[in-house]
């Protein structure tokens, strides 16, 4: 039989610290079933020298302020201690803002649990002269109470030791804590009423539960007694409601606690104290009227320039192109020389006369793409002209500007990069190489090498930017800037049902998707987080500008507008959604209360950062791993699987056209009619881009948009833009969602909020170009003006938890 | 009747009574805004929407429509 320890306190109070103090790196990171709230437990380090009782499993509950049924975090947390019984509850306090924590820890006491109160922060204390008599505090709540610093470690192995005798002593807790008289009778009346029904440790606990209305507690006991008489003549006597009379008389009792137990007066004691704290001054300035959104903004800037546009891209992009692509110059080293022999290379050889006069020739009759490759040949760079030239030569050969048959010969006589510097081959080239030595068949190799290599090299592509964005998000919510954050942004983002912490996620998620769908776990409330997991993906990342500059060279002479509408369309998407979904009964009810600590401001430690950066990171190799693997394999398979000369096979060669995926896009393009790309490669071009949207342009060249008209085209982006997005971005969504349902409403409505954009686009753009039809045009106007009602139609927030309001009107009537 | 919202920064407010229902008034409450306790407004963020106040010893954040159920003297 193992010991289970429950971990409970306060946001900020030092619970994470105190939790990895106590568990070490013994620790499994979990979901609690079925909701986003993070669960974890760990086992208790042998170092404390209590493991004469067997196995001591610590449970963190999540960071709560009081047991009410109104939070979700509060309802696991409750549900936990009622249902799974721990042995021992450790709750941690704040000692620096001991009223407010120990508010929570009157609720504990209820419990019937034994409990052991760890004062945190003594050290600061002492030094701001607040300290506090341990033993009256004991005396006064009728626990156990030691003080500790969980930062540096002081008294942790005492509450250790300390909970470990109570789970084994198993004393029956004594209530001290006492409410005024009348509320006592009314408990006492309310605890005859529940009788044997529940054991008699707890009863108080489910006793004054139902004088505060707990709908939850009573459906939990199933034939909770009635106990409406007592609640209407408490209210009658004292002009108030239960729940308040409740809430003020706890505050009352700790006040007079800690008006005994407190020695000397310190800044932790401060009502309006002149002394400005080192928090208070950082406060000033970061928070100022003026200062604050310049200072977000380089905050903002900063995280995002170093974690996606610097350190993020370049380790991404050796992680993709040299880990798992064809090898990299380790340390860089030879590196530049092999680009300096590469365009030398160029200039002196594959630059023929010939090759530059078609280009110009080409540049000249305006053929597409031949501008690129002709700045690419004017500078003398041989990456930029492999680049346009992979782009753009088919294009070019197929207007007539040949260069094919002069460079391609020559590129194979490029310079090779393992004879420069020292050239560490990637995995792929190394499988590769190892397959072929022991004859791995053909398909098999291809499932290895392009369908699983693949797929995880992709998902593993992300994590070195991922852990750094982590990082940087770790160190802000523990230094307490975040909580600003959403201080500062609140106004904005609450208008169309987001939190003010929602930023983070849309700016990461212009870099790619994936962090910025993680960088949601910042925000506390559900109905927010859920919010901004769906429609974080509607900016356009990184990789959906090769699309969106295909698109512009094709048909928009590479104007900028396009770009541009692009953001503007996402983030329009953005607003639009979240006054949608706020409206829709899954997202009507749980009215966000922004009622929030600003924790002081405090230099976190690196250990809680880097532990913090970890988990994170692991938990989407894990869990979005798998999802992103198995669809890998199944498009794999979709591509190699097909239809050669007659007879349905399998060949690694396959032409997309004729493959089980060519014949898929074939078999739905029907739906993108209305879209105006009723056709199988751009149906095809849109389920690869579920594998990455780069891939978009792979299948879907130049030449494909040329028949095209623009507001087809067009249309044809905004889908793109706006769809599902790729597979390990779903992964993503699945992982912060917790739940299939919820992955497959936030794809479902995806993809259906983009057919509805892009057939508004589609119809209204053809029919103003003088070619569209009545019908799609009244079809548009239909599903626009439904939208703007959808938009303006007034709604009221419903109170979701279920509970009946208050009779607070009443009594006041 | 005077509410929190109608404070002007830099004031400190002792709490009458709490109006309203609901969620978010259990929540102020569990904050420990209560009745009797002193709140002193601390500041506005910059687009003029949440206000920031000390009570209890410590910072907290609220919006001025739930600061409205907050009646002050």
């Amino acid at each position: 039989m193992s010991i289970k320890i429950a971990l409970a306190g306060n946001p900020n109070c030092g619970k994470t610290t105190l939790y990895n103090a106590l568990t070490g790196s013994n620790q499994f990171v979990g979901n609690w079933p079925g909701v986003t709230v993070e669960k974890k437990e760990g086992r208790l380090k042998k170092s404390f020298g209590v493991d004469a009782l067997g196995d001591i499993i610590v449970t963190d509950l999540p960071g709560i302020y009081s047991l009410s049924p109104y939070t979700l975090e509060e309802v696991v947390a409750r549900n936990y201690l009622i249902h799974e019984k721990p042995d021992v509850i450790i709750n941690i306090v704040d000692g620096t803002n001991i009223e407010r924590n120990l508010y929570l820890s009157t609720q504990i006491m209820e419990l019937g649990i034994p409990v052991v109160m760890a004062v945190n922060m003594v050290d600061l204390m002492e030094k701001d002269g607040a300290a506090i008599h341990m033993d009256k505090l004991a005396e006064r709540l009728g626990c156990r109470v030691v003080g500790i610093s969980a930062l540096k470690g002081t008294g942790v192995g005492e509450a250790a030791a300390m909970a470990a005798a109570l789970a084994a002593e198993r004393p029956a807790m004594r209530q001290v804590h006492e409410f005024s008289q009348e509320l006592e009778e009314a408990i006492l009346a309310a605890e005859a009423k529940l009788g044997g029904s529940v054991e008699e440790g707890r009863r108080r606990f489910y006793a004054i539960k139902l004088l505060e209305k707990d709908h939850q507690i009573s459906a939990m006991l199933g034939n909770a007694p009635d106990v409406s008489a007592e609640i209407e003549a408490l209210e009658e006597a004292m002009e108030d409601d239960t729940e308040s009379i409740i809430a003020n008389q706890r505050y009352e009792y700790i006040s007079s606690i800690m008006e005994e137990c407190r020695i000397g007066k310190g800044a932790a004691t401060k009502k309006g104290s002149s002394k400005l704290s080192m928090s208070d001054r950082i406060d000033r300035i970061v928070t100022n009227r003026w200062a604050a959104l310049p200072i977000f903004a380089a905050v903002m800037f900063l995280v995002y320039y170093v974690s996606v546009t610097t350190v993020g891209t370049y380790v991404t992009d050796w992680a993709n192109d040299g880990l798992f692509g064809d090898g990299w110059h380790l340390l860089g080293i030879g590196g530049a020389d092999y680009a300096e022999a590469c365009d030398v290379y160029a200039r002196d050889v594959l630059f023929t006369e010939e090759m530059k006069e078609i280009v110009r020739e080409a540049a000249a009759a305006e053929c597409i793409g031949a501008e690129e490759v002709l700045a690419a040949v004017g500078e003398g760079s041989f990456g930029g002209f492999q680049e346009a030239y992979a782009s753009y030569g088919g294009a070019m050969t197929e207007a007539g500007f040949d260069i094919s048959h002069i460079v391609d010969l020559l590129l194979e006589e490029t310079p090779d990069s393992a004879d420069y510097g020292i050239w560490v081959p990637g995995i792929p080239i190394l499988m590769e190489k190892g397959l072929d030595a022991i004859g791995c068949s053909d398909w098999l190799q291809s499932l290895i090498l392009d369908g699983i290599v693949g797929g995880v090299g992709a998902v593993l592509g992300f994590v070195p930017q991922m852990l750094v964005l982590f990082l940087f998000l770790a160190f802000l919510e523990a230094c307490g800037y975040m909580a600003r954050v959403a201080f500062i942004m609140d106004r904005l983002f609450r208008k169309f049902g987001l939190s003010g912490k929602s930023f983070i996620p849309m700016l990461i998620g212009s870099g790619c998707g994936v962090p910025g769908i993680m960088a949601s776990r910042t925000i506390e409330n559900d109905r927010d987080r859920r919010m901004t997991i769906i429609t974080t993906t509607f900016i356009p990342c990184s990789a959906k500008l090769p699309v969106i500059a295909l698109i512009a060279t094709a048909l928009f002479n590479g104007s900028g507008l396009v770009a541009a509408s692009a953001y503007f369309l996402g983030i329009g998407s953005i607003v639009v959604s979240g006054i949608l979904l706020k409206k829709t009964r899954i997202f009507a009810g749980d009215p966000a209360p922004f009622v929030m600590e600003l924790p002081a401001y405090h230099w976190p430690t690196a250990g809680n950062v880097l532990r913090s950066m970890w988990e994170r990171g692991r938990s989407f190799i894990r869990k979005a791993g798998t999802i992103i693997l198995l669809s890998s394999i199944l498009i794999w398979a979709g591509s190699c699987l097909g239809w050669v000369d007659g007879a349905f096979g399998f060949s690694t060669e396959m032409e997309l056209a004729d493959s089980v995926l060519g014949a898929f896009g074939n078999g739905i393009k029907w739906i993108f009619r209305p879209l105006g790309f009723d056709d199988a490669t751009a149906a095809i071009a849109t389920v690869m881009g579920l594998v990455a949207k780069e891939e978009v342009v792979g299948v879907f060249g130049v030449l494909d948009f040329v028949s095209m008209t623009k507001a087809a085209a067009y249309s044809f982006l905004a889908f793109n833009l706006l769809c599902a997005p790729c597979f390990a971005a779903i992964g993503a969504i699945r992982r912060e969602m917790n739940s299939a349902k919820w992955t497959w409403f936030a794809v479902g409505y995806q993809c259906g909020f983009a057919y509805v954009v892009s057939l508004v686009i589609y119809q209204m753009g053809s029919f103003f170009a003088g070619n569209g039809s009545v019908a799609g045009m009244a079809a548009a106007v239909l599903l626009a003006a439904g939208i703007c009602w959808m938009l303006v139609r007034p709604y009221k927030e419903k109170d979701a938890s279920g509970v009946k309001r208050k009779g607070l009107s009443r009594n006041r009537a | 009747m005077k509410t929190l919202k109608d404070i002007a920064c830099g004031q400190t407010v002792k709490v009458r009574r709490l109006s309203g229902e609901g969620p978010v008034r259990r929540r102020i409450m569990d904050m420990g805004i209560t009745k009797g306790v002193e709140v002193y407004v601390r500041k506005v963020a910059p687009l003029g929407d949440p206000v920031e106040v000390t009570v209890r010893g410590y910072e907290l954040s609220l919006r001025r429509a739930d600061a409205e159920m907050i009646e002050v003297e």
